[in-house]
């Protein structure tokens, strides 16, 4: 399809102003030399290009998406009708508190309902996405530990099955990383971590259910370890949706979360943002938390920051919106829904493993939660079909592809999470396909090398783009 | 799967060539180019920096992750290869002689395998 650039044609515009009828006002330094090169089209150019463009993407809204933990759930319509009330949209960050009531009451409704399912005290809406959240997460520990002048503890442990921005965000705060092996039946390894906790020992940061979708049979444990050697204990919410209303991370002995409300709260993913990933914690922690906090205060609303704050991770208030359409969820749920959809979300991840398990391997099987993960090394063995070319051969079938080769921990991997909002024809579907690749696999596995065969782009040259990524549009030399 | 006979293998997937008693070259063995797939981007230690058998010196990057490099003697880094940094398909392509630092004063190894022994160790790990 064209670029929106090869769209453009000379003294093409969109808007029809009217003639300024004030005099022009800016000094000339601050103005450019020359205009910038944008894209002259109509609103109609416009248009089309994202209809083409939307056309040519795959969401949620147009097949079953089962990314595993990414937690890829239906974003319901009545989200996105309270996020486009003209009262939320049309506020300025800046307005004085008492004309912005409603907005800041549903930032205290939210972190009142957040912290319920956490088990935390509080909660900062602040970070824009799951990967700042646990930075912002890591400061508060940093933080708590400097309060107390304990200034040795400069290790965070984490099991080898975490997703790769817990050690990143570790290393962000200034952290060294300890990986924790995990054991046979893939959870945290106890005697590796009893080893490594000790009086160096800043924290733990562990998601649960972990990454290969099972519940740690010894969570309080674990926690215990890291309380009794001094270090806090913090939970990434990444899979929260397979547990949310009925069990929490604070009685879980977890001392800082934080959530995507992205994934488990059904506010959209995507393409870059905008993200929630609010940081809650404990109350002896909540004096540390990021920027300014909505709380309630005479029968009214106001803003507050405390003056042990680490300060700011973003700017305001975080992404407003995104909290809207979460507390629309909540409150749509409700005290029964919440956990119904988490108990759906394991039950459909368990009823389409169980309609795999005779033909594919699963890495883990037993007692899995809200996701799975197929191997497919017997078969890259037998066939030499990747779990790349079964990834792409689903995009054949109108299916986005599972999560690929993650976690590390397990070889050929393509990690599944339905979702609860898929219902049992469309996992049965799924099924079916996936039998139906894995015929395809043994009796013409070269075709499948070569899927997939129907979508605009078929194998994109990654490695060519990772070694020498194209950043930038090259104009036309006669522009 | 190359396995040169004059070189040491570490469990973790590098070789070792020593070039006189206390000073070595260090690269990813054959395996474990194959294993990680296509490289796209690796770190590289700075001249001087200690490195400790056993431990990570470094990091690879392909396009299904990135993978630590652990160094399987102690001692100082004398040269880094820097044509990796710009092309670190090298190791892909020739993972022997794409060695990734140099070390000098070595003091101490990890326990080594000969090559006989690293193919052994490496198709116990296939199953």
């Amino acid at each position: 399809m064209k670029l929106i650039f090869e769209r453009s044609r000379p003294g093409v515009r969109c808007g029809l102003l009217p003639p300024c009828d004030v005099p022009k006002a800016l000094p000339a330094a601050p103005l450019r030399s020359c205009p910038p090169r944008l894209p002259e089209v109509a609103e109609i150019d416009i248009s089309r290009h994202y209809t083409a463009l939307a056309k040519e993407a795959h969401g949620v809204n147009d097949g079953f998406y089962p990314l595993g933990s990414c937690t890829m759930k239906y974003n319901p319509r009545i989200n996105e009708e309270m996020a486009a009330l003209p009262g939320f949209t049309g506020l300025h960050p800046l307005q004085p508190v008492e004309t912005i009531q409603g907005a800041l009451e549903v930032l205290c409704m939210a972190e009142r309902l957040l912290c319920e399912i956490t088990g935390m005290d509080a909660m900062s809406f602040q970070p824009a996405a799951g990967a700042q959240g646990e930075f912002a997460g890591l400061l508060l520990i940093k933080a708590y530990h400097a309060s107390r002048q304990d200034t040795v503890r400069k290790k965070i442990l984490v099991p080898d099955a975490a997703h790769g921005t817990n050690p990143a965000s570790a290393a962000m705060a200034g952290y060294d990383v300890v990986s924790i092996p995990s054991n046979e039946r893939g959870c945290v390894d106890l005697d590796a971590l009893r080893a490594a906790a000790g009086p160096d020992t800043a924290g733990l940061m562990l998601t649960n259910p972990n990454t290969v979708g099972l519940f740690d049979e010894n969570i309080l444990e674990i926690t215990n370890i890291i309380h009794d050697a001094g270090g806090l204990c913090y939970y990434d919410g990444a899979n929260l949706n397979a547990v949310m209303g009925i069990v929490r991370p604070g009685d879980m002995g977890f001392d800082v979360v934080h959530l995507n409300l992205h994934k488990t709260f059904s506010t959209p993913h995507g393409c870059g943002g905008p993200g929630a990933g609010p940081v809650g914690c404990r109350q002896f922690l909540a004096p540390f938390l990021p920027g300014e906090q909505a709380v309630e205060q005479g029968g009214g609303f106001t803003l507050e920051q405390s003056t042990a704050s680490i300060g700011r991770v973003k700017l305001f208030y975080g992404n407003f919106l995104v909290v809207v359409r979460a507390l629309s969820y909540l409150l749509s749920l409700g005290r029964e829904g919440i956990p119904e959809a988490a108990q759906n979300a394991v039950l459909n991840a368990n009823y389409l493993m169980t309609l795999l398990q005779d033909r594919f391997d699963i890495a883990f099987s037993k007692g899995v939660m809200h996701e799975f993960v197929i191997t497919l090394e017997h078969e890259k063995k037998r066939t030499g079909v990747t779990a790349m070319d079964i990834a792409k051969a689903m995009l054949d079938y109108g299916i986005h592809p599972p999560t690929m080769y993650f976690p590390l921990i397990v070889h050929e991997a393509l990690m599944v999470e339905p979702t609860e909002t898929e219902g049992r024809a469309a996992l049965d579907e799924a099924a079916r396909i996936l039998h139906e690749i894995l015929d395809r696999a043994q009796s013409d596995p070269a075709a499948l090398h070569s899927a997939p065969q129907t979508t605009c782009v078929g194998r994109p040259d990654e490695v060519g783009a990772a070694r020498t990524p194209r950043l930038r549009y090259s104009f036309p030399a006669a522009q | 799967m190359n396995t040169p006979k004059e070189l040491k293998y570490a469990k973790s997937h590098e070789w070792v060539r020593f070039l006189d008693d206390s000073t070595a070259l260090i690269g990813v063995t054959d395996y474990a180019q194959d294993a990680l797939g296509d490289l796209v981007f690796i770190n590289l230690p700075e001249v001087g920096d200690m490195v400790v058998s056993g431990e990570v010196f470094t990091d690879v990057e392909s396009v299904k992750a990135v993978s630590d490099v652990y160094c399987p003697v102690t001692g100082q880094v004398a040269e880094v290869n820097e044509e990796l940094l710009d092309n670190p398909a090298l190791i892909n392509e020739d993972p022997y002689g794409a060695w990734l630092i140099k070390v000098t004063g070595i003091t101490d190894t990890e326990e080594l395998l000969d090559a006989d022994a690293y193919e052994k160790r490496c198709a116990e790990e296939e199953g």
